[in-house]
């Protein structure tokens, strides 16, 4: 068991699955035996444009909100969604980021350059960066689609809480039809950062 | 058999807590983030829930419910209290049979509404008791208070949550339904009718009842003490007070679950204990202005924000004067923003195409089409509230008058229209405004999920019903020129438009295309942009798509995003970009 509150932020682009990823690693701490608090937008801030959700488990979790330099996980599910959202973690902070970027309209429009270098920099900044090919490893296993469970695989192959909750979340979430693809998807990304 | 601990939001504690308190009638418009409160409640087979035309609909539907003896409940945004105001004034004096529990969730930040206001000042406006929740559990363990309060002071109940109750998600303990008798409705005249004679009567027990809940609010549960260790005191309320206790874990707290009326001896009691006293709480000064006047000093928004939304780092910044220290996000780096957009094979996008393309004023409406106001589209010039559109349009036709060449186009959504655009259209034939009204028909309340309504031709609960026909209605209001069109089709979109601007009378344009998002999978055959042809004008970028992207110098159409809607296929001047057979 975790004796400090652990942080996770989630971040990347609307549609990306992000809120069933944040839903299953709450219930895993749920079945973990933490206090969990999570808390994301819905609405507009769904129709493509960046989102955002918080995850917090611990002893005692009263804030739904992660305090900006307080998140020990960040989950980017695009990579300058990642790089806007860095100022949230904490120093020396994990972050496992899909290696994929989608470009906003405001690039297609000509307002700026997407920038190049955001693996670098974040890197930089003393940051344990964990690029994970996350879209590749989800077709491996089946469908692209399952590119979130990937990525929460990865983190939890860094949080210590038992595979088997992990597992047994899953199976409770996913339609049957769904299940062997998003276990195999989970596989895949359990060992992710070993590779 | 009840659940140990569940995770829930706070929309669905409101829910479950409404169905374990018997509640048997249940209204609501969606609006975010209050739309999951109706949606869970309908999931109950015990409950009557009906997504109601609007938010006035709605609580005349639930409070008349529960003067007719059963338990009911209204829920809805901020600002769906302002639609539903009037009778939520009267309410108040009339009171209830049954408990009535009117659930509205403001909304600071504003990541989803046109303004911030602070519904708690309704509840000092219409003197009817308040519950703040600050979490999931007390969301469902006050939405079962509220109904015996209710009960208990024969009063409407306002449960104010905001949108990170609303949204966020910790563990609750669930309990059993308890069946709660109908109550027989007796006829009562003096209290259910108000004319003058009565009412003047009724504000009088209103008064009596304020006084009464003054003492309540003294002793309630949801109004208690946290000991610390005397030096500062933090009043707070609502989401603000997890904020709060998490940031100063030594400070004394006094958290006020019940808002209205305020417990003032609780509060000059927990005055005294403390060396300095702040009061933390989100948007408008609501407890501040109330303690100041009851003679206590406190430091409230002098150090705390008025505007936008709390957090930690706010509540820790304004109580010790000190900045945190955190990573700061790199300044010499351009990082894109990413508003949201409309999505790809959007039928709203085709039809404000056709608006720049013939110049138009448009007043506009609260929906997904909204977005039509950012770059590239930027075809809005008005959005206030629901409904604004068409009777806002009819203000710009009278302004305009003399002024030619000057036309304005009302744009609403289907929903919106159901909720309050009738009104409006009747008025453009009534007084004879020059208006075109333009009713993007997606088929259904997107921006908020995908709720039915009254013209989808279902219930909120899935049953098929009649599906009412806007054409048909324009035609009844007395619209003589009423187009129906396909959005997707650009031509025949431009030829309504240009039809209705040689009319000198009121006409209606119905799009109708259902929203993209509800129609997923439609086989349509997707676009493809030839490069060999494509001369770089940029045209097909100016439809604002997000599939279609830029990389570098080249244009080119992201095929995992793209719907075939088949619009850049029409604006293309080169013919440049085919659909793949």
């Amino acid at each position: 068991m975790f004796n400090e509150t652990i942080n996770t932020i989630m971040v990347g682009v609307g549609g990306q699955g992000i809120i069933l990823a944040s839903e299953v690693l709450s219930e895993v701490a749920l079945l973990a035996g933490y206090d969990v608090s999570k808390s994301e937008v819905h609405g507009m801030a769904q129709r493509g444009g960046s989102v955002s959700s918080h995850v917090r488990f611990g002893e005692t979790v009263r804030s739904p909100l992660i305090e900006r330099g307080q998140a020990d996980f960040m989950l980017a599910f695009e990579k300058v969604e990642g790089l806007r959202t860095c100022d949230m973690l904490k120093e020396n902070a994990t972050i496992i980021m899909n290696d994929t970027e989608i470009v906003p309209t405001t690039v297609s429009l000509g307002i700026g350059e997407y920038p190049t270098d955001v693996t670098d920099r974040l890197t930089g900044m003393g940051f344990n960066l964990v690029l994970v090919d996350a879209i590749d490893l989800a077709i491996k296993a089946g469908t692209f689609k399952a590119a979130n469970v990937v990525l929460l695989a990865t983190l939890a192959s860094f949080l210590k809480i038992e595979k088997d909750m992990w597992i047994e979340v899953i199976k409770r979430r996913v339609p049957q039809k769904f299940l062997d693809i998003n276990l195999n998807a989970f596989a895949l990304g359990y060992e992710a950062s070993n590779t | 058999m009840s659940i140990a601990r569940k995770l829930m939001t706070g929309d669905e504690a409101v829910a479950r807590g409404a169905w374990e308190a018997g509640v048997k009638v249940a209204a609501a418009y969606p609006g975010t983030p209050s739309t999951e409160i109706l949606e869970n409640i309908a999931l109950y087979d015990e409950i009557y829930a009906e997504w109601s035309p609007n938010e006035k609909v709605a609580l005349e539907v639930a409070g008349n419910a529960a003067i007719a003896g059963v338990r009911a409940i209204a829920s809805m945004k901020h600002v769906g209290l302002n639609v539903a105001a009037d009778p939520f004034m009267t309410l108040a004096y009339t009171g209830i049979g049954r408990g009535l529990v009117v659930a509205c969730a403001d909304d600071p930040g504003m990541h989803s509404s046109q303004n911030e206001q602070d519904n708690r000042y309704y509840a000092k406006l219409a003197k009817v008791p308040m519950l703040e929740p600050s979490n999931s559990q007390e969301a469902l363990d006050m939405t079962k208070e509220a109904f015996k309060i209710s009960e208990d002071y024969d009063t409407p109940v306002l449960i104010v949550l905001t949108t990170r109750v609303c949204h966020g998600k910790n563990p609750v303990t669930l309990s059993d339904r308890e069946e709660v008798e109908t109550k027989e409705f007796i006829r009562n005249t003096a209290k259910y009718v108000m004319v003058p004679g009565h009412a003047r009567k009724r504000h009088v027990i209103v008064e009596e009842r304020a006084e009464k809940l003054k003492e309540l609010s003294e002793k309630s549960i949801y109004n208690r003490i946290i000991k610390g260790n005397g030096k500062i005191g933090i009043i707070s309320s609502g989401v603000a007070s997890q904020y709060a206790m998490e940031v100063m874990p030594d400070a004394d707290f006094l958290l006020l679950g019940m808002t209205y009326p305020l417990p003032e001896k609780l509060i000059g009691k927990f005055a005294n204990s403390v060396e300095k006293l702040y009061v933390v709480e989100e948007l408008e000064p609501y407890l501040e202005e109330q303690i100041k006047a009851f003679g206590i000093e406190v430091i409230g928004k002098d150090v705390f924000p008025r505007c936008g939304e709390l957090n930690p780092e706010l509540i820790r910044n304004g109580l010790t004067g000190t900045e945190i220290s955190a990573t700061r996000i790199p300044e010499d780096v351009f990082i894109p923003s990413r508003p949201p957009v409309l999505c790809p094979g959007c039928p709203h996008r085709g039809f404000f195409h056709i608006v720049n393309k013939n110049k138009l004023f448009v007043t506009g409406d609260i929906g997904c089409y909204t977005l039509s106001v950012l770059p590239p589209l930027t075809s809005m010039d008005t959005c206030i509230c629901m409904g604004a559109s068409i009777s806002g349009a009819i203000g710009f036709a009278k302004a305009f008058e003399g002024q030619p060449g000057k036309k304005v186009v009302a744009v609403l959504g289907d929903s919106t229209f159901m909720h309050s655009g009738l009104t409006g259209l009747m008025d453009t034939v009534y007084n004879k405004a020059n208006v075109i009204t333009c009713v993007l028909d997606n088929r259904t309340t997107a921006m908020t999920g995908h709720q039915e309504h009254p013209g989808t031709g279902f219930t909120v609960k899935g049953e098929p019903t009649h599906s009412v026909d806007i054409a048909a209605v324009a035609k009844a209001l007395g619209v003589k020129y009423v187009y129906e069109v396909d959005p997707y089709n650009l031509d025949e979109t431009n030829k309504a438009v240009k039809a209705c601007l040689k009319i000198n009378a009121p006409s209606v344009i119905v799009a109708k295309r259902a929203c993209a998002l509800k129609c997923r999978n439609q086989d349509f055959a997707l676009s493809v942009i030839d490069q060999a042809e494509c001369k770089k004008c940029g045209a097909c970028l100016k439809i604002g798509c997000p599939a279609i992207i830029k990389k570098g110098d080249v244009i080119m159409v992201d095929k995992g995003m793209c719907y075939g809607c088949g619009i850049c296929r029409q604006v293309c001047p080169f013919g440049a970009i085919n659909a793949v057979e």
